[in-house]
């Protein structure tokens, strides 16, 4: 190789000139947003090309959601313990699909702490594009990943003969949503990742988390059975918000949900896209 | 002017001084080895260099851009492959470059062409459509090599190209870094542990060694400092012996490394 250093010469020269001047020329803001936007999506294509290679952790991830909906659903509807509410099954299925929403994506950082450890991450940050799309590209893939869960649970649901609204609006609203959800607890997730940066640490407090998000919510009972701090609690907490949108769509029949979810959902994916964009690279140091 | 321009680097982390006032430039089409035992501080500067860790003080202007204000911009210039072999098993070869170059915003219609051109050089075609779990250490290599320079960066930065390979697989990395300083005369920048190869196919070395630069040179520049050494072997022991010589320096640099290891 090192006879090979005076041949390139002259000829590489001209080329190096033409690259570095493509390089030094600043992106004006319409480039950067496009960056944004096909950057995300190709994030999120990655996820997708994962899944189809391997589809059946997807499929196997919505069991625990149904069993909740099977066991503990039908010993709870038997019991009648919240008269107001008319069928508990009706009830708890939109609530039990926030859930597997909400368990699948609050572990999404482990995928960014794994792909930190492997040197994945590092090969990624070095690329050219925007930091923020790889957040918003992995929301995206959470999305996807619940969706597909979402439509399992949703047929075995519709199978067991639970009345669910399933006008093609009510699931569009529905997916739309499932979306939204993932994407907010997956940069949660890959907030706390940025902060905790092992596995270890990551585990613990992943499994702590899952607890007062679900049960401070209203996804097995209504909120007003609750003491009032924890419906303090409860109003803080996107999976109630999550939860009220597809019980809207899929049980009262109010298809396209209500403007206060959406915005709360939105709002807390902005705040946390932000911040964790800007600690991205931080889980590196 | 040079290709890259390395001054007075310098980073801390908490009381460890990792890289101690580092400065060194590269011409292009260089090919410039950095070479140190363990918690020299070669990963160190080299992540300072790609971008991905910001330096407690010092310069480095890679093209003459500077890396510490304008990152982005000297990313566009720049490919990198860490120490780690990683690669996503569950996709394809072809399908990490595609990914990368749509990451890149190569043009449709330059694609395929830009793929098969890094596939061909580095002797993946055949591969290309298996998934990467199935790949061999010195595949995986080639293909983050092939990844690394997709966007024809006129800087590629290996950290241990070749560690952990056997001696086959690493001679087919070095064809493929050959090939590629062939054909589009890329200045390369890695770091290895191996005495033999950075003789092979580096024009000029530098020795790192407790964080400081402690040799700089072409390898007989080297050989001819230490009074006509017969090898880089016996200059780089003469210059770094001290690491594990001198009393109580090794529980020092296990202390360093466990301290390197907590902050990633």
């Amino acid at each position: 190789m090192k006879s090979d250093s005076s041949v390139g010469g002259s000829g590489v020269s001209v080329d190096l000139a033409t690259r570095l001047a493509e390089a030094v020329h600043p992106l004006s803001l319409g480039e950067r947003v496009a960056s944004f936007v096909a950057a995300s999506l190709v994030v999120a294509e990655v996820e997708a090309r994962r899944l189809r290679h391997d589809p059946w952790e997807v499929v196997t991830r919505a069991i625990q959601p149904l069993l909740w909906l099977t066991i503990f659903g039908q010993a709870v509807a038997r019991a009648r313990l919240f008269p107001g509410q008319g069928d508990y099954l009706s009830f708890l299925a939109p609530g039990i699909l926030a859930q597997s929403v909400m368990f699948t994506s609050i572990f999404y950082g482990l995928a960014i702490i794994w792909e930190r450890d492997a040197g994945i991450l590092q090969k990624i940050l070095v690329l050219p594009v925007p930091r923020a799309s790889f957040v918003a590209g992995k929301g995206l893939g959470a999305g996807l990943r619940a969706l597909i869960q979402g439509a399992v649970i949703i047929l075995v649901a519709i199978a067991m003969g639970i009345p669910l609204e399933v006008a093609p609006l009510s699931l569009l609203t529905c997916a739309v949503a499932i979306v939204l959800g993932a994407s907010v607890f997956a940069t949660l997730s890959m907030l706390l990742a940025t902060l905790l940066k092992t596995r270890e640490r990551f585990m613990g407090i992943g499994q702590v988390l899952t607890m007062p998000l679900f049960f401070a919510s209203n996804a097995i009972y209504p909120l007003d059975i609750m003491p009032s701090w924890l419906r303090i609690l409860a109003h803080l907490n996107p999976l109630s918000y999550l939860v009220e949108l597809l019980r809207q769509a899929l049980v009262a029949g109010n298809t396209l949900g209500a403007p206060r979810d959406w915005l709360v959902l939105l709002a807390w994916l902005a705040v946390l896209q932000v911040i964790v964009s800007r600690r991205y690279d931080r889980v590196m140091l | 002017m040079p290709l890259v321009e390395v001054t007075e680097l310098v980073r801390r982390f908490e009381d460890v001084l990792a890289v101690d006032h580092v400065s060194f430039s590269i011409e292009p089409g260089e090919v410039f080895a950095l070479l140190g035992p363990n918690g020299a501080g070669k990963t160190t500067t080299i992540r300072m260099l790609v971008t991905l860790l910001r330096p407690t003080s010092g310069t480095v202007r890679i093209a003459g851009i500077d890396a510490i204000r304008s990152p982005d911009r000297v990313r566009r210039v720049l490919g990198y492959v860490p120490q780690t072999l990683s690669a996503d098993g569950s996709l394809t070869g072809y399908e990490h470059l595609l990914m990368v170059a749509k990451l890149l915003r190569i043009p449709r219609r330059d694609r395929e062409r830009a793929i098969a051109e890094v596939l061909e050089l580095a002797r993946l075609e055949e591969a290309a459509d298996r998934l990467v779990r199935s790949y061999s250490g010195g595949m995986v290599r080639r293909l983050e090599i092939a990844q690394a320079i997709l966007h024809r960066p006129v800087l590629l930065v290996l950290d241990e190209p070749t560690v952990g390979l056997d001696p086959t697989a690493r001679r087919t990395v070095w064809e493929a870094l050959q090939e590629l300083r062939r054909r589009e005369g890329t200045t390369l920048l890695v770091t290895t542990h191996y005495m033999e190869e950075a003789e092979l196919h580096c024009e000029r070395i530098g020795i790192m060694n407790r964080g400081r630069l402690v040799a700089l040179g072409t390898p007989d520049e080297l050989k001819a400092s230490i009074g006509g050494a017969s090898s880089l072997d016996v200059v780089f022991t003469a210059l770094t012996s001290d690491t594990l010589e001198s009393g109580g320096s090794f529980s020092e640099v296990r202390q360093l490394r466990r301290r390197l290891r907590r902050f990633g």
